[in-house]
Order: C-alpha cells, then structure tokens, then sequence
C-alpha cells in the first residue's frame, strides 16, 4: 500500500488497549504523540469532505486539555453543552476547565444572538454580524489574544497556548471573504504560534465539486501554511455501515522547500459511541 | 406512555417500511425530566412536555414531525433546538405535505405555531392542515394494508395492533399521548382545533408595508424582520427561560415556507453571482443560534431546485442540523418507469446531526421512496427486485 510506514502499522496492530476515558489512543498512536510530548509552534488544517470530520474537533480539544495546554476555542458550528457533553465521554470536563481558566471559550451561536439583536458597547468578537459590509476579523483575533496571552503575575500555569476553530468556514458563510479569513489565521499563527511557541488547529470543509470559489481559496492557501493535515473522505463507493471514512494524514514543512516528500498515511476509520478505531485500507474488522 | 408510543409509531412504522430499521430501539423506560437542550447544561430538570420524548440515544428532547415514518428515519424524532430542512421538489407538490404535517402535529400537541410565509397567508395555511386520522379511521386504513400482505401472519398482527393501540381519542379537541400521529390530507383539521391553538403568522407583504427603519446589516430585510419576529415571540412567550415572567412548559414550532424565494427580497434564485449572497446563510445561522436557545424547532422548506450556485445549497447544508430531499417524479423520465409505478417520488435523508455524541443515528437503508396512497403520505424502501 502506497505510503505505508511499516513500523507504524505494527504500532497500530499491537494495538494500545483503548481506555475510553482517554482521547482516540488510537489516532495519537497514528500521529505519533501524547499529550505529554505535544509539538509547539505548529499549525495543524482538519479538512473534511463528503462526510463529517468533527470528531477529530473533539480529540484535539481533549488531547490540549489533557496535556495542560491553556485552549481557546472558537467554538462556531455547536453550541457550548454539544462539545461539553461529548468531551465527557472522552474524560474531560469543558465547564470544570473554563471554571479553572485553562479553557477560553466563544460559544458562537449564542454569542451571535447577543450581538446581533442588541448593540454592544465594546467591540464584539463577531461584530462583523452586525456590519453592512464585509469587514475584517480584527475583533476575532484581538480576542483571541487576549484570551492566550499568558497573564502578568509571570507564573506560567499552563504548558502552552492553542488556538481550536471550528469551523473557518461557517465564516465564509456569514459575509467574510476569503482574504479576510486567512488574513486572520496569519495573525493568529503570528501570535499563537511564533510569539507565544503555541499550536493552532482549525477545521474547513472541503466542498468538493460545489464551486465554492472562496473556500478553495481558503483550503489551498491554509494546506500550504500547515504543519500537520488531518483530512477525512467519505468512502467513494458510498455509505458503509462500518467504514466511516477515510482519514489521510499529512506531515508538511511549510518552511522548508521540499527536497524529499512528504510523509502521508491513509486510513479508514469507524465512528464508535466513545473512540474512533482507525485501520488500514480495507482491513475493517467487520470484513477480516 | 413511552411503551404505547412505540408500538404505535412500530406498528404503523411496519406497514410503511418494508426493511424496518430500528423500531424496537425505544425501551418502555421513561426517565424523569429529560434534559432540554434549550436550558444551560446545569439548569432545572423540565417536566415532560407534551408532544416530547427523549431520544434513546443521548436524552436528546425530540418532537415529531407529524410522519411517522420520517421520524424513525430520523432516529425518533426532531431535536428540540434544531433545524429540519427540507429540500423542495420541483414544483412544489409534496414538500407542502411535509410542512402542513409539522405545524398540524403541532396543534395536535397543544404546542405553540409559528408560521411565516412570502406568498401564501400563514391564517390560510393554518385552514388548510390536514385532519388528524381518529383511531378508527386509523384502524381501517392499516387493516386494508395489511390483508394486502401475506395472509398468514397478518391474523397476529392484526390482534397485536388493536390490543395495544390507547383509548379511543375524542373529537376535537383531540387529546393524545402518543408521539407522532397520522393525518388524512383529502379533510381539513376542524376548525374548533385551530381556534383553540396559540400560532403567530408571519406574512411578509403585511409586514413590509409598515415602515419601520430596520438597521441595514447585510441581511435582506425581509430576514431581518423575520428574525427579529422570531426573536421577540421567544423572549416575549418565555421560550428562552430568559424573562422571568414567563415560565413557558411549552415548544415553539417554526414553520418558515419556501425560504429564499425572489419573494423575500433575496436574489439567490435569480442569478448564480447573486449580490446578497450571504444573506441566507447568516439569516440560517442567528435563527439557529435562536433555536439552540430556546425550547423550540423548526421546520424550512427551501427551494434548492432554484437555487443556481451550488456552493450556496452546500453552505446551506452544512447550516442546517437535519437535511431532508424531496424528488417527485412528476414531469420526468422517471414517472413512467415501471420500477417507480407505486411511487410519486423519492426522498434524501442528505444530513442527520450528531448532537451530543460522535455518531448520529444513521438509518442503514438509504434508497427511500414515498407515495401519496389513500390519503396517507409513506415512506418504503425502494423494492426494486419484486
């Protein structure tokens, strides 16, 4: 199989004994990394298309907290209890870790409601709803900011700052171009990743054959600026009842010209009520 | 109560699905208070509401959406706090059905209506729901199903239904237990029902006309008044639990007719680089923030046959919680196709949400058909090997 590493697949085989109370073990044993031994400074794109790529939304905010991290979540497509409820079932506590500060949280479906039927004295994060023309994401950053910037007192309380946005295209829905969105990441990368040695993960849908021009735009210019690209297919040949999809992983170094390829990993996967259990390509338990 | 709703929504389920999927999911355990989206995640536990049940999967608050049938194929019901969309067909035949089904069920359950609509009256639309089916009508019109089966096991069937159907439901006012009922669309609901329902119409001619200064933000303002109608029907009935005056027991049942419309004042129907191209997707985004906000749902009938720029219907979609297609037959090839003889059209489940949990409840046949027979609306697998 094309791209297959070998010692990697006997990792996967050996199989880590998911502990349900754990994030997907399965998926961390995939991308190499534990909470204890997480990347800094790096950009990771979730790309989905034809199907839905959330659950990885949901590792990712529970494998930071897990490692300590400090998380600000742009949290746009669902609403607070949605996220709280299936981190439970992943072994962390949403509320618990807002109430501690280790998680900044922007419930954006309810934040829209406040700012859209009233007006705010100070300048909301998503104020660009209640603006005529497309503006900028300038609040949304300032934000975000904010929330990451370790406090004064010196004593660092948390391993490092991360940035979860789900998803950078709901904004395109709602009047940002293209330009205005990846202006943002590059302001956030700025901070979070180089100024503040932090990580940044956010999700865009890949509309496939829908034409979506400003999306494109958005996918091909952020893949470039990735480190790590999570991208999770539905299978062509249609719905499985035990082959969710297919997950292709992609290790990137944005910085450095390319002289020798990149490392990319394809796998299949199947949704379960509290893990994701990934094998190779036509290896699923339900045919073997 | 959650036993007797099973077996209703199971018995008739097996009538209309030929590969029944999971029927028997519902237990007869009934938990107490099931937790409402619509209140924070700490909040008091809500009696149980008429018209409601929890979903077997997570404690999700469902209601139904008037079909049966599509309940089941939906995984019990429509989320409180959450969005049906329903894909127009082409011209508009059968898609009317579905929304007249969901504001009728809503009547029936004493839940309160809100109906807007471009082009048609909603006080019009109201008189023209379809008459809830009483158990007898009911009983008829599964029996000449039935005998139509195999003969054998029907006997038993037959016996089972009648001996766990609920007591006999009154003429109007139709008081009922059960979750999801049948309509016949050749009568009209009677009139005593409609009057003693609470609904608030939104028509937008009538509402256009006054000239009030709405704030210009990007969003047409046929949806900026809508949204700003839905939002103060919310607050001012106590559907968000906000005011403290209101302490509503209720759901609020939207019903939004042809979304999208030149009618509305949008131009995403007319031309495929459309000026206000935005404007549905942000007006399906507040309203959605609205609804995970309240204890509300909401049915939208949209017409994506319209709709030119596919990378709209696409943003739409992923909006939206719950995606439903409707493909009638009528005017193509397919209406004279012996394989399609029995049926009017097909139907998509394009989308199913994945609320609290990683996996959604996702119906294993996916080739559905539906037919108007007998004033009944039902859903089949598609037998295309008789």
């Amino acid at each position: 199989m094309k791209g297959m590493h070998l010692p990697d697949i006997r990792m996967l085989l050996q199989g880590a004994s998911p502990r349900s109370s754990e994030m997907f073990p399965e998926l961390n044993n995939l991308l190499n990394t534990t909470p204890d031994k997480a990347e800094q400074g790096k950009l990771t794109l979730l790309c989905d298309a034809r199907t839905d790529g959330s659950f990885l939304v949901h590792h990712f905010l529970s494998f930071y907290l897990k490692a300590n991290c400090k998380v600000c979540f742009v949290a746009l497509l669902q609403s607070f209890s949605h996220y709280n409820i299936v981190a439970q079932k992943l072994g962390v506590s949403l509320a618990a870790a807002r109430e501690r500060g280790q998680l900044v949280f922007l419930e954006g479906l309810k934040s829209s409601v406040d700012v859209f039927f009233q007006a705010q004295e100070d300048p909301h994060p998503l104020q660009f709803l209640r603006e005529a023309s497309a503006g900028n994401l300038q609040p949304l950053y300032e934000f975000v900011r904010e929330a990451l910037t370790p406090a004064d007192n010196g004593e660092a309380a948390w391993r490092c700052p991360v940035l979860l946005v789900d998803d950078l295209s709901v904004l395109l829905s709602l009047g940002m171009g293209a330009v205005a969105v990846l202006d943002f990441v590059h302001y956030c990368r700025a901070t979070v990743c180089c100024e503040l040695k932090g990580n940044m993960v956010a999700l865009v849908h890949d509309s496939g054959d829908a034409e979506d021009e400003e999306n494109n735009t958005l996918l091909i210019g952020l893949s470039h600026q990735s480190h790590l690209i999570l991208r999770t297919e539905g299978l062509a040949t249609g719905f499985c009842k035990d082959v969710h999809g297919q997950l292709r992983i992609l290790w990137r170094r944005p910085s450095q010209s390319t002289a020798r390829r990149d490392r990319s990993l394809t796998f299949q996967y199947k949704i379960q009520d509290k893990n994701v259990s990934f094998f190779a390509r036509g290896m699923s338990p339900a045919i073997l | 109560m959650a036993a007797v709703a099973t077996c209703g929504a199971g018995a008739g389920g097996t009538e209309s699905m030929a590969a029944a999927t999971s029927k028997s999911n519902v237990t007869s355990f009934q938990r107490r208070g099931p937790r409402a989206r619509g209140t924070d995640s700490g909040g008091p536990r809500l009696v149980s509401i008429a018209g409601t049940r929890p979903s077997v999967r997570n404690g999700q608050l469902l209601v139904s959406t008037g079909l049966p049938a599509l309940d089941q194929l939906l995984g019990g019901g429509l989320a409180v706090g959450t969005v049906l969309l329903v894909e127009e067909d082409k011209y508009s035949i059968y898609s009317p059905l579905l929304f007249k089904y969901f504001l009728a069920e809503g009547i029936i359950n004493g839940h309160t209506l809100l109906v807007a609509s471009a082009k048609e009256d909603p006080a019009d639309i109201l008189q023209e729901l379809p008459a809830p089916l009483l158990d007898d009508s009911c009983k008829k019109e599964f029996d000449e199903d039935v005998c139509n089966k195999k003969p054998e096991s029907d006997i038993k069937m037959k016996i089972a239904w009648r001996y766990q159907l609920s007591p006999k439901m009154e003429v109007g006012p139709v008081t009922s237990s059960r979750f999801g009922h049948y309509y016949d669309v050749s009568k009209r609901i009677p009139r005593e029902l409609i009057e003693t329902s609470k609904w608030h119409g939104f028509f937008l001619p009538e509402k256009m006309s006054s000239a009030d200064k709405v704030e210009c933000c990007s969003l047409t303002p046929g949806y900026m008044k809508l949204l700003h109608f839905i939002q103060n029907i919310i607050y001012e009935e106590g559907f968000d639990g906000s005011n403290p005056q209101k302490k509503q027991r209720n759901i609020l049942r939207i019903g939004i007719q042809s979304l999208g419309l030149p009618l509305w004042g949008d131009d995403v129907c007319c031309s495929e680089n459309c000026d206000s191209s935005h404007s549905l997707s942000k007006f399906l985004y507040i309203l959605r923030g609205l609804l995970r906000t309240s204890l509300s749902a909401c049915i939208i009938t949209m017409p994506t046959h319209l709709i030119q720029n596919k990378a709209i219907i696409a943003r739409v979609t992923n909006l939206s919680d719950t995606v439903v297609a409707l493909e009638s037959f009528v005017g193509s090839e397919r209406e004279t196709n012996p394989l399609y003889k029995d049926y009017h059209g097909l139907i998509h489940i394009r989308q199913i949400p994945r609320l609290n949990n990683l996996i959604c409840d996702e119906s294993d046949v996916k080739d559905l058909a539906f037919k108007l027979k007998r004033k009944l609306f039902t859903i089949e697998d598609k037998v295309l090997y008789k």
